[in-house]
């Protein structure tokens, strides 16, 4: 324990002291896109991995929220209120979605997903009164919290890394709490928590709010990182991406959603830097990801090194050391 | 436009559904999957089709037949060399159909570039015909005989054919049918094979109506998925049901709403999901 802590000690003080040593404009603005993104991965990671329940429509929801943020600031409505509208309106569109979404649990629920997903991005590109289809909808400015303006691309990656810290926090404590370990036995034993009086749909359902909650906070930050979205950021490539973020990373950890997100995103943009084919890239990825590496990467590396280490601790013991679980993929 | 030729495009883009539908039903009552790719094999028959008839001025039908040949194999061979690597784990199947139909697309516009191909009429098919003094275009009413013609010979396949018996074996009852001697894993092969072809078809079919675009894959599987939804998984009969409805809803949807046609759209599948979440003609899982 106290040597992940020490690794989360490290990390805090890199990331908060990055803007200082990594020089340069692109370098800062892709972290923040880093960690903004990581933020709607662990809000996809609540369903996926918790709950088993693999959302096809998530990027409907990240954008619905940065829709309603910018559609409102377009209404020359305040910052603040701007911001709760859109996460308002995001957990209504949550409740909808999850609503009928959870009609089905496993390829059912993948299924009615993507359909719904289809039908916000069919909103957002034919809703021309409201939306300015394919024109996008573009933010005047970005807010000054406390005073302090986020123009600069410094701050802004100061703002967004607070945002992100509060989103790790929030999911590291739903993961201990009662809450998190019931949702992740609907995941396994459905049957046995209905039996133990546990009401699974209710607490799908809260999963899903908490889920959708968090990809409208990253759909905020996003539209105030681009001044700007428009009906791509609601594709099915959009919400393909981050099922890679949290796949690729490995499901149900913490730590997973926020490598893979950086993962994704380091690889668009050096890949589109020098070829103009990143969904044939992304879709190579994502079928060798699955194929070869199911867990993803942070399980894959966890499971490596725990058997290295009770190879090691067996030599030492002579077979006397424990067995170390495997984690559940 | 009036109410009866509205009706004619619903039913005509109706039969186009089906021919997609049906085997994506069949593919995902079989196998348990929904089949991702779907719309990219439409899509990828539209593309080879218009090469053949735009570039090489090969015989429309024959093109038609073609390209549906060729999409199977492509189909045959996503489901021996990558489906059948992950047998029994049918999320890994779905993401990876998902992760071809993007490479699928890109491919697509490397090759065929951004630029839509239209695809002229098949000779003869030209114009409108007078059906009880409406006029109505002939290509459509064409498109409308080939799905009637299909849905028959597909019902027959299903029906009357030692093949259609195993493969209902396989949809109502995966174990037991292996138990019984019926190579199941032969038979993912051939239906993804078959549906993959009878998109591909529907993609050449469906050229001069829609015209050849990248983008068609995303607008295409979505459409199929409601019409599955709708009309239940493995139901040849719910998804011919299915498509019509859908067929109507899109293109009224357009004609009327157009701001809001793709909610028309998926309102009767929220209506459906609500109160019969097998869907209408499907039967209740487990």
């Amino acid at each position: 324990m106290s040597a992940s802590r020490i690794a989360a000690g490290i990390a805090l003080i890199v990331l908060a002291t990055l803007p200082l040593w990594l020089t340069g404009v692109y370098y800062i603005n892709v972290a923040s896109q880093i960690l903004f993104y990581a933020v709607f991965a662990l809000g996809l990671n609540v369903l996926v991995g918790h709950a088993g329940l693999v959302s096809l429509g998530h990027a409907g929801l990240f954008g619905l929220a940065s829709y309603a943020c910018a559609i409102a600031l377009q209404g020359h409505w305040d910052h603040s209120a701007a911001i709760v509208f859109a996460l308002a309106v995001t957990l209504v569109g949550t409740a909808v979605f999850a609503f009928l979404s959870l009609r089905a649990t496993g390829i059912g629920f993948i299924m009615i997903t993507l359909a719904i997903g289809q039908i916000l991005w069919g909103l957002a590109y034919r809703w021309i009164g409201l939306t300015n289809g394919d024109n996008g909808v573009s933010v005047p400015s970005r807010p000054s919290p406390f005073g302090i303006s986020l123009v600069s691309p410094t701050n802004f990656y100061y703002a967004t890394l607070v945002v992100f810290l509060l989103s790790v926090a929030a999911a590291a404590i739903f993961a201990q709490s009662p809450f998190g370990a019931s949702l992740r036995g609907t995941r396994d034993q459905p049957r046995r928590m209905t039996a133990l009086g546990y009401h699974v749909w209710m607490v799908r359902f809260y999963a899903c709010l908490f889920s959708g909650l968090m990809s409208g906070v990253a759909g905020i930050l996003f539209v105030y990182y681009n001044l700007f979205i428009s009906p791509q950021t609601l594709a099915l490539a959009a919400s393909a991406e981050v099922i890679l973020m949290v796949i690729s990373g490995g499901s149900g950890t913490l730590l997973g959603p926020i490598v893979g997100a950086a993962l994704v995103v380091i690889m668009k943009n050096v890949v589109s830097a020098y070829i103009v084919r990143w969904n044939l890239v992304l879709g190579a990825i994502f079928v060798a990801i699955v194929i070869l590496m199911p867990e993803g990467l942070v399980p894959g590396t966890v499971r490596l090194w725990r058997k290295y280490r009770t190879a090691t601790a067996v030599r030492d013991d002579a077979g006397l050391a424990p067995k170390v679980a495997e984690p559940k993929t | 436009m009036n109410f009866w030729l509205l009706m004619a495009y619903s039913v005509s883009l109706g039969g186009l559904l089906f021919l997609l539908s049906s085997g994506f039903s069949l593919i995902f009552g079989l196998m348990r999957i929904p089949n991702l790719t779907h719309g990219s094999l439409f899509m990828l028959g539209a593309y080879i089709g218009a090469t053949f008839i735009v570039w090489n001025r090969t015989n429309f039908w024959f093109a038609a037949i073609l390209s549906a040949i060729i999409v199977a194999g492509i189909g045959a061979v996503i489901e021996r060399f990558l489906l059948r690597f992950l047998a029994g784990k049918e999320l890994a199947q779905v993401l990876v159909t998902l992760g071809i139909s993007f490479m699928v697309s890109d491919l697509c516009l490397m090759i065929w570039t951004g630029d839509p191909i239209s695809v002229n009429n098949p000779p003869g098919l030209d114009g409108a015909t007078q059906i009880l003094g409406f006029p109505f275009p002939t290509y459509r009413m064409a498109v409308i005989l080939i799905a009637v013609v299909i849905a028959a010979g597909l019902w027959l396949l299903l029906d009357r054919t030692r093949l259609g018996a195993m493969i209902r074996a396989g949809v109502d009852d995966p174990q037991m049918a292996r138990v019984v001697g019926i190579p199941v894993p032969w038979l993912f092969t051939i239906v993804f094979a078959l549906g993959a072809g009878l998109a591909g078809f529907a993609g050449t079919v469906g050229s001069p109506i829609l015209s050849v675009y990248n983008g068609l894959d995303q607008e295409m599987l979505p459409l199929a998925l409601v019409v599955v939804i709708l009309g239940g998984t493995g139901s040849l009969l719910g998804s011919l049901v299915g498509s019509f409805v859908v067929g109507v809803l899109y293109i009224f949807g357009q004609a009327k709403l157009p701001e809001l046609a793709y909610f028309v759209l998926f309102l009767p599948m929220v209506l459906i999901l609500a109160l019969r979440p097998q869907g209408l003609f499907g039967r209740p899982t487990q």
